[in-house]
């Protein structure tokens, strides 16, 4: 085997910077967009507990999504140009919706109280709408945005299955931060969104392989394919926990956390599964990470300022869920 | 309409949206640390219960305004792909890191820290959070750094080889620090610092017209005022400066600013003016003689740069030439606005009850003036460097995108629909929360987000 050259290095530690924001971007954010698709199932106490449970992060999760696009606009130029372009109006609708989620949620205590209603709706079809349309972006780029009628059908089976998962992530969320009648409900919430979510997981890791030759032959040839099944194993024995947790009545009290942590851990592994598969295309059987990266001397360049500022923010990160650990009290201004 | 019409409305549309926020934070954030500093210090329990009510009521006033700055933030940069995909592919080796940086140390020193100050108080001590309360201030600030480094280089580059077609970095020194990057970083924080003055000015003014905050309203109306009317000398300074500057690195925008069709020779200072490009003449001319040569050459005689200098090389004429006269104007209205109610509200002790009605209507009239200028001033110099997006080496029809026109067409309503409809809620919702009792704001810590009344089976 022969070692790459730094210079070569370089698009593969972008992509993996890249890949890392994008994981800890839909990881973030998605239970917050998970808890914003619950807004309307609670009641109005609940619902300001649902935000104030939220509202010290969102800000600081959202900015994974800068970071994660931003890679892929200056590391990956040409990448950038193609994919934006194939998702020119799911990408202007997601933003729509992130646009009125993030105000809403800023103007609903603000505004007259007669408006919070309205806000409160916002919330949810802006949290819904970016969700939605972060599903079909998704499915639109794992099937390498093929045209054919079963294209749109996937694009659409996965723009309801991500929802779903944030929801799944959202209710785990509030099953760890919040107690008492919300809690238990939350846990309803959780059991709903569970098959859902199962069923796109098994859909997208389908159809990679049945689209591309490329990944199909990367997954199942002797013997990694031994060594590759500890993926989907290990997903399904975490999600099959996490539903035999939500119907036990500890979940409530010391392990609130657990069904949150393991939905992380499926997370993760189903990342890692669909990084095996798409490496080394940044557009499947289009376009290599070296065919689309930007220049050594300007990686080298963000490389320095990543190194630096990457542990800081992970650092600042952990001391701001520190500060705001435990149940969701009260959320003042002050 | 061609698309790259509609894409320059679109991005534009959403830039001028984006600016109105950071306008009022990058200095805002500022103030609320020196609100929270004199409340500290303050000599009389009044006076630290006024100043905490003025740092509580202008934290949501911050909140809301970053909540709306980043939500059009993270759409700015989609759009910079969306839009011009040629332009990451040409200068990105130049783009990129900046806005990289930008990301990686202002972006989320802002976001990690935003949490802790707006909701932290009480759960961290009071010097962790004075000390997240000055990181959200400098990352803001640091956040204009590499935009307005960008831009700059953008207008007037330097620093660079162009190799195969591509934009490479010789010296990242010259590129951070080309020609006009101190003048129009010093003219852009100048500019949030007096939009934010004019903010504070007008809703003080506003809440004492409704007797909702009578302890911090007179104390902020000073602070805003007195920010005013020492800034706005300073940035007619700094803006001369800017303007001679741009004189030298891009004649045709001062050209178009002036609506000097023909090289001239003692060239007037023209107060109004129809410029048509079609004919290139101007229709109604009212000129002050020489002085525009007097201002731009220091020299009755000196000689301006025509257009027709520049040909197919100069931007469209027309809205440079007055959202040029509109900046100004609005300048000369703060100058005089803040030197005027300053010297008012001195001489009547600082007693805000004794300030004539009138006076504090016209700061409520000026309360956004800020946004008109800041917004006049960004077309000048974007439009004014138009037909480039690189300043004299790229343009801007050369890295347009090649999206059809009609989904161009519709995102752009969508986005003009909405963010008209969040301006005037964001302007509704701070007229509703300055006529809301101060009583709020004394109570130790107002209920904002939420109140937590979910105890176990509470229902």
């Amino acid at each position: 085997m022969n070692w790459m050259s730094f210079d070569e290095a370089l698009p593969v530690i972008f992509m993996a910077l890249m890949g890392v924001s994008m994981l800890v971007y839909v990881i973030s954010d998605g239970y917050d967009l998970g808890v914003g698709m619950l807004m309307h199932r609670a009641t109005p106490e609940e619902k300001d507990v649902l935000i104030a449970s939220i509202g010290p992060f969102w800000d600081a999760n959202e900015t994974w999504l800068v970071l994660g696009i931003g890679i892929l606009l200056v590391a990956f130029p040409k990448a950038h140009g193609v994919v934006l372009g194939e998702l020119y109006l799911p990408v202007a609708l997601m933003l729509i919706g992130l646009i009125l989620r993030g105000v809403a949620f800023d103007f609903r205590v603000k505004a007259h109280a007669a408006h919070k209603p309205t806000w409160d709706r916002l919330f949810f079809a802006g949290s819904t709408l970016a969700s939605a349309a972060q599903g079909w972006m998704l499915g639109r780029y794992v099937s390498g945005f093929g045209s054919g009628w079963n294209y749109p059908l996937f694009a659409a089976a996965i723009a309801i299955a991500l929802p779903m998962a944030y929801v799944l992530l959202g209710a785990c969320w509030l099953i760890m931060k919040t107690e008492g009648e919300l809690q238990r409900r939350a846990l309803a919430w959780a059991r709903m969104a569970w098959p859902p979510m199962v069923i796109g997981l098994v859909l997208i890791s389908m159809a990679t392989p049945w689209i591309s030759a490329t990944v199909r032959q990367r997954w199942f040839v002797l013997p990694e394919v031994i060594a590759l099944s500890a993926i989907p194993l290990m997903t399904g024995l975490a999600l099959l926990a996490v539903r035999a947790l939500l119907d036990t009545r500890h979940v409530l009290g010391a392990i609130c956390w657990l069904p949150f942590v393991l939905l992380i851990v499926v997370f993760g592994l189903s990342f890692l599964g669909l990084a095996y598969s798409l490496y080394p295309y940044v557009v499947i059987d289009r376009l290599t990470i070296w065919q689309a990266a930007s220049s050594p001397a300007a990686l080298k360049f963000i490389l320095v300022g990543v190194c630096i500022a990457v542990p800081a923010i992970a650092g600042y990160t952990v001391f701001a869920y520190r500060v705001f650990r435990g149940k969701t009290g009260e959320l003042r201004y002050a | 309409m061609d698309a790259i019409l509609l894409a320059r409305l679109q991005f534009a549309a959403n830039i001028t949206f984006h600016i109105l926020f950071p306008a009022i934070t990058i200095a805002l954030g500022w103030v609320l640390l020196f609100f929270r500093w004199r409340h500290l210090r303050a000599a009389t329990a009044d006076a630290r219960q006024a100043w905490l009510n003025a740092y509580r009521f202008w934290t949501k006033v911050f909140a809301l305004s970053f909540a709306l700055g980043v939500v059009s933030g993270v759409t700015m940069s989609f759009q910079f792909g969306t839009n011009w995909p040629g332009f990451m592919e040409r200068v990105g080796d130049v783009a990129g890191p900046l806005l990289a940086y930008e990301v990686l140390t202002a972006f989320f020193l802002e976001a990690g820290f935003l949490g802790v100050m707006l909701f932290g108080h009480g759960r961290v001590s009071e010097r962790v959070h004075l000390l997240a309360t000055f990181l959200v201030a400098i990352g803001t600030t640091i956040s204009a750094f590499w935009i307005l480094a960008l831009n700059s280089w953008l207008q007037t580059p330097a620093g660079h080889e162009v190799v195969g077609g591509r934009f490479v970095v010789a010296s990242w020194w010259q590129v951070l620090f080309n020609p006009s990057f101190p003048y129009r970083f010093a003219h852009m924080v100048l500019a949030s610092a007096l939009t934010c003055a004019f903010l504070l000015a007008g809703l003080s003014a506003w809440q004492l017209l409704k007797g909702s905050a009578a302890a911090s309203a007179p104390r902020v109306l000073r602070v805003g005022l007195t920010l005013a009317a020492v800034l706005i000398p300073l940035q007619i300074v700094v803006g001369d400066q800017h303007g001679l500057n741009t004189l030298e690195h891009q004649p045709q925008k001062v050209a178009a600013m002036e609506g000097l069709w023909r090289t001239t020779r003692g060239a007037p200072l023209l107060l109004f003016a129809i410029p048509d490009g079609a004919v290139r003449e101007n229709h109604f001319e009212v000129a002050v003689p020489k002085l525009a040569s007097l201002i731009l050459r220091h020299d009755p005689e000196g000689e301006v740069k025509g257009l027709d200098d520049f040909r197919d090389r100069h931007p469209p004429v027309f809205a440079v030439f007055w959202a040029f006269r509109v900046m100004v104007g609005v300048g000369v209205l703060m100058l005089a606005t803040s030197w005027f109610a300053w010297w008012r509200y001195r001489r009547c002790g600082w007693a805000a009850e004794q300030l004539p009605r009138a006076l504090l209507w016209w700061l409520a009239a000026m309360t956004f003036s800020g946004w008109v200028a800041v917004v006049a001033g960004w077309y000048v110099t974007e439009i004014g460097r138009q037909p480039y997006i690189v300043y004299g080496l790229v343009r801007t029809a050369e890295v347009a995108s090649t999206v059809a026109a009609p989904s161009i067409g519709l995102t752009l309503a969508l986005y003009v629909v909405v963010y008209a409809a969040l301006v005037a809620s964001y302007v509704g919702v701070l007229k509703h929360m300055a006529e809301k009792p101060e009583a709020v704001l004394t109570d130790d810590g107002a209920p904002a987000g939420a109140v937590a009344t979910m105890a176990a089976g509470a229902r």
